[in-house]
């Protein structure tokens, strides 16, 4: 399997009379944009807003965001069982809106959902602040159960992505990257030498804005599968805008998984990487035990002697998180873990709610509970009011005489990213 | 700029009082420095004075804490200290837990404290986390080499500085800071899987947490009589959150007089943020079962249901929080004389 994404670069955006990219700058049609997302099943309005990096603006509250992207080679267009029909994804070659994302806000769907500084303190916590972001505000209509109502924002999102990705097809592409892997024998057969290492994604499946999908099947429904990488890198996994904003894994950062990304880049040359696995976070202890004991069986049997397991969320995924690892370990695999913290306020807190002796390499991408002070913006797409609703927030973190905002990592989208996307870490003092 | 105030705290051995025949003796201030507070504040006399001298014996301490106190916040009023000295004490308990007390009281006052102590002191573990301990010898014996690095704290600590465990070989407080690195998450994986499979050398970021166990009550003799409280960690709260419990990383916890109800359903909700809410919100006691408890009540199968339903988040709520709740609703039901105790989490 071979995919190519040929990277078309933006650093500016401005609307313009069609969907079209104009040296580093992408050009949004409006009108085109709203009407068409207008039509997807429960949208009462829709409101289109540009947000650039430096911009003394806010965007809040967030649920998902999604790189625009077009397919120009191969099969699988859009998102294959979700916008477009299943067909198998990961081969062929993708044009990319390299530096442009679609960020979907609106009316609080649930706890979930967070914030962007694009500008100032926060746009230190968040790797969103450095993209243009194309910001849609759904308003859904009345009466929309709040699953409707998700599922609803997350197709918004998603056609988005489709419509502003048909800016690059003419576009011209700056940067090629290739991933190319094929099957497990061939890969062996050349690098003979090389350990062979696993990724374990593991992927919060426990409800409403708990849940991810792939090719449209809820994970929740799935026992752990594996996947080719090339398929995450070509939009078979979205969002179903997971768990607390600073580290559910949105759809922009499974389309652009570091973790897979690095991995390719040492494929070869220290390692033979073998494919992903998507393991499911249940929420019931049989539920558990089935995934953990069948991630660490498909481990072995892919003949890993490496293994890189990122966790979704914190509090009962961290036992999942532990115990793939201890099952991994007693089956004679190295692992490594990503994974946040809940240290408190004060970080002095015990940071995980489960621990396993065999857990000894172990990446921190931060702590969700450390406090933030964000300044007061110039303008602010959403509503500022949000932050009293979200997880990381409470009433009163918003100051409405000054501006300001305090709230934990928790709220901010992408800051403790425990697929690695983000450079945050803890030191102990 | 004017010279930073260091007050300087010794027991009567380094007072220079005299030994275990003066353990007994009451706080006194001495406007000067004494014994290893010469050496230190000597050589930070650049930056800061020596305002006070604080002496006392180490089992007057021990045994009047509460007078000890008295007489810290009257030395603490007035000398306004920006930096505290205490020790080193080596491998002196009592000195130690002294020291300790010492560096609890300033820290709660923000004022920093530098201390040193042997690791088996017994004061270290309360000391280490109000105060920059270094680590010592066990016997005053080692008292010239402790003396550099407590001096190096004292000047980071006077220019604002902050100071880490490793740099200046003081005991880590445990305090997990969150910072941004160069690299992101996942090229540190890389590196870190590439160490392991190697078979070289690698650091954990995140060392495992080790678990307190707690012995279970023992079981109760005859439930018609019992009087059964219910705690949830699921979130559920009146509809409209009177006390604006947190959706996640809890800072509070609540109480809500159940006793006029006969369910949840229909006056609660929850605003827990880890979990699908829409079923709970549909009928609470799915979470907290209050429904059933009082069918049991009515059938006589438990002697009565608590008056007052105590419930807080549970998500991302930091275990020291947790433990903190589970003390002071524990302590609340333990009062009330409640027998038994229904948790349920989500």
């Amino acid at each position: 399997m071979k995919l190519e994404l040929q990277n078309v670069k933006i650093t500016d955006l401005e609307f313009g009379p069609k969907m079209d990219v104009v040296g580093e700058k992408l050009i949004i049609d409006k009108e085109l944009l709203r009407e068409k997302l207008l039509k997807v099943p429960g949208v009462k309005e829709i409101k289109i807003d540009l947000a650039k990096p430096g911009e003394k603006c806010r965007i809040i509250p967030v649920k998902d965001v999604i790189e625009p992207r077009v397919k120009v080679e191969g099969k699988g267009k859009g998102f294959p069982g979700v916008t477009a029909e299943v067909e198998p994804c990961g081969d062929g070659v993708v044009k990319v809106l390299k530096g442009a994302a679609v960020v979907t806000i609106g009316d609080i769907v649930g706890f979930q959902e967070g914030v962007i500084d694009m500008w100032g303190e926060g746009a230190k916590w968040t790797p969103f602040s450095k993209t243009c972001n194309i910001v849609v505000d759904i308003t859904p209509e009345a009466g929309l159960h709040p699953h409707e109502h998700e599922a609803t924002c997350r197709l918004v999102g998603l056609r988005a992505s489709e419509l502003i990705g048909e800016a690059a097809r003419e576009a011209e592409a700056q940067e090629s990257e290739v991933y190319e892997l094929e099957d497990n024998h061939a890969e062996r057969k050349k690098y003979p030498d090389l350990p062979g290492v696993v990724y374990v994604e593991m992927l919060i499946s426990q409800g409403l804005l708990h849940d991810g999908y792939a090719y449209g099947v809820n994970t929740s429904q799935i026992l752990p599968t594996i996947i080719h990488p090339n398929e995450e890198l070509d939009n078979a996994i979205i969002s179903g805008n997971c768990v607390a904003a600073c580290d559910k894994i949105t759809t922009y950062q499974h389309q652009n998984n570091k973790v897979i990304k690095d991995l390719f880049k040492l494929h070869g040359k220290e390692i033979n990487f073998l494919g992903v696995i998507l393991a499911p976070e249940m929420t019931t202890l049989d539920g558990k035990l089935r995934v953990c004991d069948y991630t660490a069986k498909l481990c072995k049997l892919l003949g890993a002697e490496g293994v890189i397991i990122s966790e979704e969320g914190y509090g009962n995924p961290d036992s999942d998180l532990v115990m793939i690892c201890s099952r991994c370990e007693k089956m004679g695999m190295k692992t490594v873990l990503i994974t946040d913290e809940c240290s408190g306020w004060d970080g002095m807190s015990q940071p995980l709610t489960d621990t396993a002796a065999e857990a000894v390499a172990v990446i921190s991408t931060g702590n969700v509970s450390h406090v933030v002070e964000l300044e007061k913006a110039d303008r602010v797409l959403g509503d500022s009011e949000a932050i009293a609703n979200l997880a990381g927030g409470w009433a009163g973190a918003y100051n409405p005489e000054d501006g300001t905002m305090k709230c934990e990592l928790n709220a901010v989208i992408g800051a403790t990213s425990e697929i690695g996307y983000h450079n945050a870490t803890v030191e102990l003092y | 700029m004017s010279k930073k105030k260091v007050l300087y705290y010794l027991n009567q051995f380094f007072g220079q009082i005299g030994g275990e025949d003066q353990a007994h003796i009451p706080p006194q201030i001495k406007e000067e420095a004494v014994g290893p507070g010469t050496a230190i504040v000597g050589q930070i006399a650049d930056a800061a004075e020596l305002v006070a001298t604080f002496i006392c014996g180490d089992n007057y301490f021990n045994e009047n804490r509460d007078a000890v106190v008295k007489e810290l916040e009257a030395a603490y009023e007035k000398y306004q200290p920006d930096l505290v000295i205490a020790g080193p004490a080596f491998n002196a308990g009592r000195y130690g837990v002294a020291c300790a007390g010492v560096a609890k009281f300033f820290n709660e006052k923000g004022v920093p404290v530098v201390s040193g102590m042997y690791e088996e002191n017994p004061g270290l573990e309360e000391a280490r986390a109000a105060a920059y301990v270094v680590s010592t010898g066990d016997s005053a014996g080692t008292m010239r080499k402790a003396i550099p690095p407590m001096v190096k704290l004292c000047q980071k600590l006077l220019k604002g500085e902050t100071p880490k465990p490793l740099e200046d070989d003081y005991f880590a407080q445990g305090k997990r800071l969150t910072i941004l690195v160069e690299k992101d998450g996942s090229e540190r994986a890389m590196e870190m899987l590439l160490k392991r499979l190697k078979g070289e050398e690698f650091t954990t970021e995140l060392p495992m947490p080790v678990f307190d166990v707690v012995e279970p009550a023992a079981a109760i003799a005859d439930l018609s009589k019992a009087t059964i409280a219910l705690v949830t960690s699921g979130g559920i709260v009146p509809q409209g959150n009177p006390d604006h419990i947190q959706s996640a990383s809890a800072q509070m916890w609540g109480k809500y007089d159940v006793s006029e109800l006969k369910e949840l359903k229909g006056t609660y909700c929850t605003i827990h943020g880890g979990y699908d809410p829409v079923y709970a919100n549909e009928w609470a006691d799915r979470v907290a079962p209050l429904d059933e408890l009082k069918k049991l009540e009515a059938a006589g199968k438990i002697g009565s249901v608590y008056k007052y339903f105590y419930t807080t988040t549970g998500t991302g709520t930091s275990v020291a929080n947790s433990e903190k709740f589970g003390r002071e609703i524990g302590a609340e039901l333990k009062e009330a004389g409640v027998d038994g105790v229904i948790l349920t989490s989500t």
